[in-house]
C-alpha cells in the first residue's frame, strides 16, 4: 500500500494523522457548513447583523417548513423526479440495447458507431442548443417535462452506451457462445443470459444518471420556464428572488435541492463509485 | 465437438440474424442519438451562416450572410474576453487532477472510519453545480461572507466576485471543489489496484516518497489520471452553470466563457442572434475536437491492443 499505512508508523504520528483528518474535513467543507449554520438561524439575525455569532434562537423546523408550505419549491422538486426517473429508465433501457448490439455482435461499422456515441458524449451542449430548442418547440415540447426527457434520454444514451458496451465485453463470451450452439434465439440470449449479468452495471448508471440529470441546469433553461415544467436546479433562482436576501431560507432552500442526489449518493455509495470509476483502473 | 450445419430450411431473416440483431438492438438508441446530437451539430454549423432571430423558420426569416458571423466574431472585444477565459478555466481547473491525487494520498489508510471521510470529502462532487455556486457566492460575500470573516482577523478583506480581476478566478476555485472530488475518487480506486509486490520490491530497493510516487506509483495511475485529464477538461469547457449563477457573466462581462456568452448572444434578453451564436458553439466545439480527436485516438488504440 502506498503510502505507508500509518499503523506502521509511531504513536505520535499516528495521532497526528487521526486528529488531522476530521480538521481537513472540516476545512473543506467549510462552505457547505457555513451554508447549513444558515439555513437554522431565525430571520432576525441578519438583520441584526449577527451572521456568525450564536443563533438567537433554533429555527430548523420554521425555515424548512416556509420552504415546503410558502414556495413553489415542493413543484419544482417534484418535475425533477418526473424529469428525472423517466429519464433514467430510458436510457438505461436504450444503452442495455445498444450496448448489446456494439459489445456482442462483430459487424462493419461497430466501432464507427461505437465512437459516434463517445464523441457525441463529449460534445459541448452550446453547439446543440439552438437545433434542439429550435426542435422542441417546433413539436410543441417547449416547457414541458416531456421536451426535456426525450432530449436527455438521447444524450445520456452517449455515455450509457459506452458504460454498458464495455461492461459487457467484459462478460464471457463462451456463455453465448454456448447459448448459440443450443440453438437459443438472439433476443433470448439478450433477455435471459445477458440482461441478468448486466444488474450491477444497470445499477451503477441509474445513480449515476440519476444525479446528471438531477443536477442539470443549462438544459432546463433553454427548454422550460416557470414552475409548470422546472426543475429544482432552474427553480432555485426564482425561488431566491422570491426571498431575496432572506439568507435562512435560500440557504434552506438550496440544501433541500441539493438533497436527493446526495441521499442517493450514501445509499447507492458502492454503485455511485463502481460506475464513476469505470476504467480508472485496468 | 461438431459445428451445427444450417438447415436448407432456414429462412433468409435467420440466415442474416447476425447482422439484423444488432441492427434492431442499435436502432432506437442511434435513432434517438442522430435526432437529439449528430443532426443538430450540423444543423448549428449550417445557422452560423446566417442572420436568424429563431422566429420563424430559418429558409423564411433568415437571411444568409455566408462567413459573416465569424468575421464579426474577430473584431467582437467580448469574444476575445470569452476566449480568453476559457484558457484560464483549462489550465487552472487541471490543478483538481494533483489537487485530487494529493487528497486520495492523504486519505489512502486504513484507519477506522475512513471509509465514511472518503464519502464525506467526495460529496461536493453529488451536489448540483447552481448549490455550489450559490453556497460559493455566499462564502465570498463582502463582509458577512464567511472568507472575508476570516480574512478580516487579519485586517484585509476582498470582493472577490465584484471585482473585475478577480471574479473569473473566484468562480474556477467553486468549480475546482466538486472537480477536485471527482479526481480524488478515480485516484483512490486507481490506488486500490496499485500492485502491492512492486512496492515491497522498490521498498527494498530503498525507494520511498516522491521518488517512489513518481516511479513505482504514478506509472500505475496512467488509466486515473487518463480518465482525470479527460473529464476535467470536458468539465472545463462546459462551465456554464456556475457563471450563470454566481456573476450572470459580469462584472462588465469580465466573467465570461464561450459557453455562457453564445447562450446570451442567442437566448437572453441581450438579444436573439442564433446565427452569432451558433457561431461562437462551433469555435467552441472546434476547440473541444482536438481533445476529442486526442480522447477518441488514445481510446482506438487501448481497443486495438485489447483485440490482439
Amino acid at each position: 500500500m502506498f503510502p505507508t499505512p500509518v499503523e506502521k508508523r509511531s504513536r505520535a504520528a499516528q495521532i497526528t494523522y487521526q486528529s488531522l483528518v476530521p480538521l481537513a474535513l472540516i476545512l473543506w467543507l467549510l462552505p457547505l457548513i457555513a451554508v447549513a449554520l444558515f439555513s437554522i438561524r431565525p430571520g432576525v439575525d441578519f438583520a441584526n447583523g449577527n451572521y456568525w455569532g450564536v443563533p438567537s434562537s433554533f429555527e430548523l423546523f420554521t425555515n424548512y417548513g416556509r420552504v415546503f408550505f410558502e414556495s413553489d419549491m415542493p413543484r419544482y422538486l417534484w418535475n425533477s423526479v418526473l424529469i428525472t426517473v423517466p429519464t433514467v429508465i430510458g436510457a438505461v433501457a436504450l444503452s442495455c440495447m445498444t450496448g448489446f448490439a456494439l459489445g456482442i455482435y462483430r459487424f462493419r461499422g461497430n466501432l464507427l458507431i461505437f465512437f459516434m456515441f463517445i464523441a457525441g458524449n463529449f460534445v459541448p451542449f452550446q453547439i446543440l442548443m439552438v437545433p434542439v430548442r429550435d426542435l422542441t418547440v417546433d413539436v410543441g415540447l417547449y416547457n414541458t417535462k416531456m421536451g426535456l426527457v426525450l432530449f436527455h434520454i438521447a444524450f445520456q444514451t452517449g455515455f450509457c452506451t459506452l458504460f454498458m458496451r464495455n461492461f459487457i465485453r467484459a462478460l464471457p463470451y463462451e456463455l453465448i457462445e454456448a447459448a448459440r450452439v443450443e440453438g437459443v434465439k438472439e433476443w433470448r440470449i439478450f433477455w435471459y443470459i445477458v440482461l441478468p449479468l448486466m444488474k450491477p452495471a444497470i445499477a451503477a448508471l441509474s445513480v449515476l444518471v440519476f444525479t446528471f440529470i438531477w443536477n442539470d441546469y443549462f438544459w432546463a433553461v433553454v427548454l422550460t420556464q416557470g414552475p409548470d415544467a422546472q426543475p429544482v436546479t432552474a427553480g432555485i433562482t426564482s425561488f431566491n428572488s422570491q426571498f431575496v436576501a432572506q439568507y435562512h431560507l435560500m440557504s434552506a432552500g438550496s440544501i433541500v435541492a441539493a438533497l436527493p442526489p446526495v441521499l442517493m449518493f450514501f445509499l447507492m455509495q458502492r454503485h455511485f463509485i463502481a460506475g464513476l470509476t469505470l476504467g480508472a483502473v485496468k | 465437438m461438431t459445428l451445427p450445419t444450417d438447415p436448407p430450411t432456414q429462412t433468409w431473416l435467420q440466415r442474416h440474424r447476425m447482422i439484423i440483431t444488432p441492427l434492431m438492438f442499435l436502432l432506437p438508441g442511434v435513432a434517438f442519438f442522430a435526432v437529439y446530437v449528430i443532426s443538430p451539430i450540423l444543423q448549428s454549423f449550417y445557422i452560423s451562416t446566417f442572420e436568424w432571430t429563431g422566429l420563424g423558420s430559418l429558409s423564411e426569416q433568415g437571411e444568409f450572410i455566408g462567413m459573416q458571423n465569424y468575421r464579426e466574431l474577430m473584431s467582437d472585444r467580448n469574444f476575445e474576453v470569452s476566449l480568453w477565459n476559457n484558457v484560464k478555466w483549462l489550465v487552472l481547473y487541471l490543478l483538481a487532477i494533483p489537487g485530487g491525487l494529493f487528497i486520495a494520498l492523504f486519505l489512502n489508510q486504513t484507519v477506522a472510519g475512513i471509509r465514511v471521510y472518503k464519502s464525506l470529502f467526495f460529496f461536493p462532487f453529488v451536489i448540483s453545480q447552481v448549490v455550489v455556486g450559490l453556497v460559493f457566492s455566499w462564502f465570498y460575500l463582502p463582509n458577512v461572507g464567511l472568507l472575508n470573516v476570516v480574512l478580516g482577523w487579519f485586517g484585509s478583506e476582498v470582493n472577490i466576485l465584484g471585482n473585475p480581476d478577480l471574479a473569473t478566478y473566484g468562480i474556477i476555485a467553486a468549480g475546482l471543489w466538486p472537480q477536485t472530488a471527482y479526481c480524488m475518487i478515480l485516484y483512490l480506486t486507481g490506488l486500490n489496484a496499485v500492485d502491492p509486490e512492486q512496492i515491497e520490491a522498490a521498498r527494498l530497493d530503498g525507494a520511498k516518497g516522491v521518488r517512489m510516487l513518481w516511479h513505482v506509483i504514478l506509472p500505475q495511475l496512467r488509466p486515473a489520471t487518463f480518465i482525470a485529464f479527460v473529464v476535467t477538461i470536458i468539465g472545463a469547457l462546459r462551465s456554464f452553470d456556475l457563471i450563470s449563477v454566481m456573476t450572470n457573466g459580469g462584472p462588465f462581462g469580465s466573467t465570461r466563457v464561450l459557453s455562457f456568452y453564445m447562450f446570451e448572444k442567442a437566448l437572453s434578453e441581450y438579444g436573439f442572434r442564433m446565427g452569432y451564436g451558433s457561431a461562437i458553439a462551433v469555435i467552441l466545439f472546434l476547440i473541444m475536437l482536438i481533445f476529442i480527436s486526442y480522447f477518441l485516438w488514445t481510446m482506438w488504440r487501448d481497443e486495438r491492443a485489447a483485440r490482439l
